[in-house]
């Protein structure tokens, strides 16, 4: 049988792939694109929780996770195109000035 | 059968959010970032939430996705070069962490299921409370407990909407 | 009635000293003037007004009291804002108040023109403020108030010309000296405190009244406590060892020297013993030491004060001997004795100051005596008022002196002592010697002084003004007069003596008294030989120098070394340098500043400093600008909260 945990399990997993992909990978589309897997591996545990609570709650939750997320790959990318417009790179590490 | 399915369906999703993660080239990574979100919808689909899985796919793997093409397209990463960057053991560093994240979020799963707040396992049918099934539960909850939230968030996509032209002008000097 | 007011008195002085010290700078110097000398004179006419009213009373009525207000309260320790006025203090109050407005009168004179003029007034006024709350305080720590006070007004007022290198030096001096008595004092204080648990005069005494009314032998608690009250009393009123900030003060301006260092301030301490008589009578090895340290210092200052040249540095040392007449007479028992020559000594000794004084402003500052000469045709009223003063401290009879010293003297004699006796007839004839030598050389014999020598545009030395010389006269008469309220027993009453008796009600009185106090034909021949000795030094002095000056300086050469040994003050000041002041100043210098300041504070607040610096340093590298770092950060902090929530917490 496949309980809830499995389910868990699968959204833990997928969430630390994003997350290292997130502070591994120096392009800086890719990183982005990382915090869109782990954005949905939580999608993944809200509707989870929403079918083994039997709440309607966690897919309304989820549905605004996605507009959200809509929105800030909007907004995300808008960024990204200025960035490299300003560094001249994709390079993430090359973005350092904000430090001491 | 649900077992196979369940199986199956993990397995493409993980496969792919590790080759998001590994390929070098980055048309290669949104591809198979959409190959994932397919791979979820899916098992949105088996717990039952049918709705979510469709908007699932139109949204993220057919809308976000397309914009990340775009851009990649507009910038051009094939021609980049990178050079050699400062931190050496960062990778390393994060997926011990990463690995430990996720003992700790098994763990945390462990003691849920423990207290035995879960109500069934999963037995393949679907779930309906009514003549309108799913989304009739949906509409009922969204435009009525959470009407404001919708009504905010629209206003957020048009704000998302404004931000990302403003951002993205350039300006041309005026001669 | 005046009389039951009597404590406004302080007031008057201190509200002068407040305005003079805060607004007088702005105010001209006539009402800088008329203010001080105004306040002290309204004390003085409460002084004697309620003197008048006083005197009225039957005589077991005259204790008051006033409470003001109860200052501190802590535990079962109570100490009261609250004044005593009896016959002691009432003697006294007059004497501050009185002295004290004729030397603020002269110091209109004296002081005119000077810059400052207003710091000195004010001062001046917040001296008779603070010495009259130490002779009217009754208790204690109100005493040691005002006894601090004093000490602040005397640094003050020493260190008027601060701008001059040796008067900050000897207002320091004097302070530090007085502090290191007044250790002693507290500790005294203390000790009272801890034996009667209290510190008001009239519970104390009723006190040691009841707990020791048979004498013990042993040397217990009152002996310690008199004993430390008296290491106070060395520090204030110049004996050995605490005397050598005295000669020092004389920096300080002649009115200041009249009347701090002359009639009041230093009295304090024969003041304070006196107060503590039913103490002190029940304590005899303290007395025996009070007695011994009073002639000795007494000696030691007449020796000193025969080679002086500085016509000030001879009245100081004269000073510090006539307190240790007072001492003496304190030490064998004879407290209204004391009193008496407190008294009088305050008026010839003012007397000399204010007249040495008016020698030096005539004299454009000159302080040799080996440079004055000749100035009785100059200054009459200065000559004929500081002969009064002279005679009456060389103890000629007629004068207050004579009835004063011959007191003293006697009573020792009749309490046994007769070696102390002898050494005071030795220090009389040294008195008369060195004070008819100062006159000498002043007034008489040929000018020496070089300014009229070399026919200076500035004509012949003239008698000061009228503020100068009132004072003098009236000093003067004092002087002569004082000495009939205290006749001795073979002359009549000794009206002082009975006046003072209920302030020493408390006193021990188990000693059997001495049948020698009947002896008058003994108090007669004695007082003949004090009388002959006298004479004999005003003889020699007389040949010394007004006869024939060469033998002084023939004896100078044949006794070299001794003659050095007394100019240079027995070196008294250089062993107390090589002893104890060089040794504490290598130790602050080495140990406390370079050491302890230096290195261990200094060390520890630039450490501080240095260790944020070095700390931050490293630890600023955190921010490094990559973004990727920052999230690894984020990721570690995340992990951090949830192993603390699924491990540590329950």
């Amino acid at each position: 049988m496949i309980s809830a945990t499995h389910y868990l399990t699968l959204a833990a997993i997928l969430f630390a792939i994003g997350t290292v992909g997130v502070i591994t990978r120096r392009n800086v589309i890719t990183m982005f694109m990382c915090v869109e897997l782990m954005l949905n591996a939580v999608n993944l545990t809200f509707i989870t929780f929403s079918r083994f609570l039997d709440q309607i709650d966690g897919q309304i939750f989820v549905l605004f996770v996605m507009t959200v997320a809509a929105a800030e790959a909007a907004v995300g990318l808008a960024l990204i195109v200025v960035l490299s417009r300003h560094t001249g790179t994709l390079d993430v590490d090359q973005a350092n000035t904000m430090k001491w | 059968m649900t077992l196979i399915v369940f199986y199956g369906l993990a397995a493409t999703a993980v496969t792919a959010a590790i080759l998001v993660v590994l390929m070098s080239r980055v048309v290669y990574s949104a591809l198979a970032l959409i190959v994932c979100f397919g791979a979820t919808a899916g098992l949105f689909f088996q717990l039952g939430a049918q709705f979510i899985a469709a908007v699932q796919v139109i949204v993220y793997a057919g809308a976000i996705m397309v914009l990340f093409l775009f851009v990649i397209m507009l910038l051009d990463p094939a021609s980049e070069v990178f050079l050699p960057s400062r931190l050496k053991r960062v990778p390393g560093f994060a997926l011990a962490c990463a690995v430990l994240f996720t003992l700790v979020l098994l763990e945390a799963a462990d003691r849920w299921a423990a207290a035995q707040v879960f109500t069934d396992s999963i037995a393949g049918t679907e779930r309906s409370s009514g003549p309108g099934g799913e989304i009739e539960t949906l509409a009922h909850s969204l435009f009525r407990d959470y009407l404001l939230p919708f009504e905010v968030t629209s206003i957020l996509i048009l704000v998302a909407v404004l931000g990302a032209v403003v951002l993205t002008r350039q300006h041309h000097e005026t001669e | 009635m005046v009389l039951e007011h009597f404590w406004i008195l302080i007031l008057f002085p201190l509200v002068g000293a407040a305005m003079n010290g805060i607004l007088g700078r702005r105010f001209p110097h006539p009402v800088i003037a008329w203010l001080s000398c105004s306040t002290v004179a309204l004390s003085f006419l409460v002084a004697l007004l309620s003197f008048y009213n006083f005197i009225r009373l039957p005589e077991d009525q005259r204790i008051l009291t006033h409470h003001l207000f109860t200052w501190i309260q802590s535990g079962n320790f109570i100490s009261e804002f609250s004044f005593l006025l009896d016959p002691l203090s009432m003697v006294m109050i007059l004497v501050v108040t009185g002295v004290g407005f004729l030397i603020h009168i002269y110091s209109l004179g004296y002081m005119a023109g000077q810059s400052g003029y207003y710091r000195y007034f004010a001062y001046l006024n917040l001296f008779i403020f603070m010495m009259s709350v130490l002779v009217l305080a009754d208790n204690y720590l109100l005493m040691f108030v005002g006894w601090e006070g004093v000490g602040l007004c005397s640094y003050l007022l020493i260190g008027y010309s601060f701008e001059k290198r040796t008067a900050g030096d000897a207002a320091k001096k004097a302070f530090i000296l007085n502090r290191i008595g007044d250790v002693g004092f507290l500790i005294g204080v203390f000790l009272i405190f801890r034996t009667f648990e209290s510190v008001q005069y009239l519970t104390v005494f009723q006190a040691v009244s009841e707990q020791f009314a048979v004498m013990g032998t042993e040397f217990g608690v009152l002996g310690a406590i008199t004993l430390l009250l008296f290491i106070g009393a060395t520090g204030k009123s110049a004996q050995i060892p605490l005397y050598v900030w005295l000669p020092d003060a004389m920096e300080g301006p002649t009115p200041v020297s009249a009347l701090i260092h002359a009639a009041t301030m230093v009295t304090a301490g024969v003041y304070m013993i006196a107060r503590s008589a039913p103490l002190y009578s029940r304590a005899p090895e303290t007395l025996f030491i009070i007695a011994v340290v009073g002639i000795s210092t007494a000696l030691l200052a007449a020796l000193i004060a025969t080679v002086q040249r500085d016509i000030k540095k001879v009245l100081a040392y004269s000073t510090i001997s006539q307190l240790g007449y007072m001492f003496l007479a304190m030490g064998v028992g004879a407290f209204g004795a004391g009193v008496f020559h407190l008294l009088t000594h305050a008026f010839f000794k003012a007397l000399l100051f204010l007249g040495s004084g008016s020698v030096i402003m005539a004299l454009h500052h000159e302080q040799d005596l080996f440079k004055m000469g000749g100035l009785r045709k100059y200054l009459p009223v200065t000559f004929y008022t500081m002969w009064m003063g002279a005679l009456a401290i060389a103890g000629v009879p007629l004068f207050s002196g004579f009835f004063s010293k011959d007191a003293i003297l006697w009573k020792t004699f009749a309490a046994g002592n007769e070696a102390l006796w002898l050494m005071g007839v030795v220090v009389a004839g040294l008195t008369a010697f060195y004070v008819s030598r100062l006159m000498f050389l002043t007034f008489h014999g040929g000018e020496r002084s070089e300014k009229h020598h070399q026919g200076a545009p500035d004509p012949s030395p003239k008698e000061p003004s009228w503020s100068v010389t009132l004072p003098l006269i009236i000093l003067a008469g004092f002087s002569l007069l004082a000495g009939y309220i205290g006749l001795p027993s073979y002359l009549g009453n000794n009206r002082l003596e009975r006046f003072l008796a209920p302030s020493f009600r408390f006193q021990y009185s188990g000693q059997a008294a001495s049948a020698m106090e009947h002896a008058h034909l003994t108090e007669v021949i004695l007082t003949l030989v004090t009388l002959a000795v006298a004479f004999f030094g005003l003889a020699l002095s007389y040949h010394f120098y007004i006869k024939d000056p060469q033998v002084a300086v023939r004896l100078a050469n044949r006794f070299s070394w001794l003659y050095s040994l007394l100019r240079k003050k027995f070196l008294v000041d250089e062993i107390y340098d090589w002893l104890l002041v060089g040794p504490v100043q290598r130790l602050s210098r080495t140990i406390l500043w370079k050491g302890m300041d230096v290195r261990v504070i200094d060390g520890l607040v630039h450490g501080t400093a240095s260790l944020m610096q070095a700390w931050s340093h490293r630890v600023k590298r955190i921010q490094s600008g990559y973004a990727r770092l920052y999230a690894t950060w984020i990721l570690g902090g995340a992990l951090l909260i949830l192993f603390y929530y699924y491990w540590i917490s329950p």
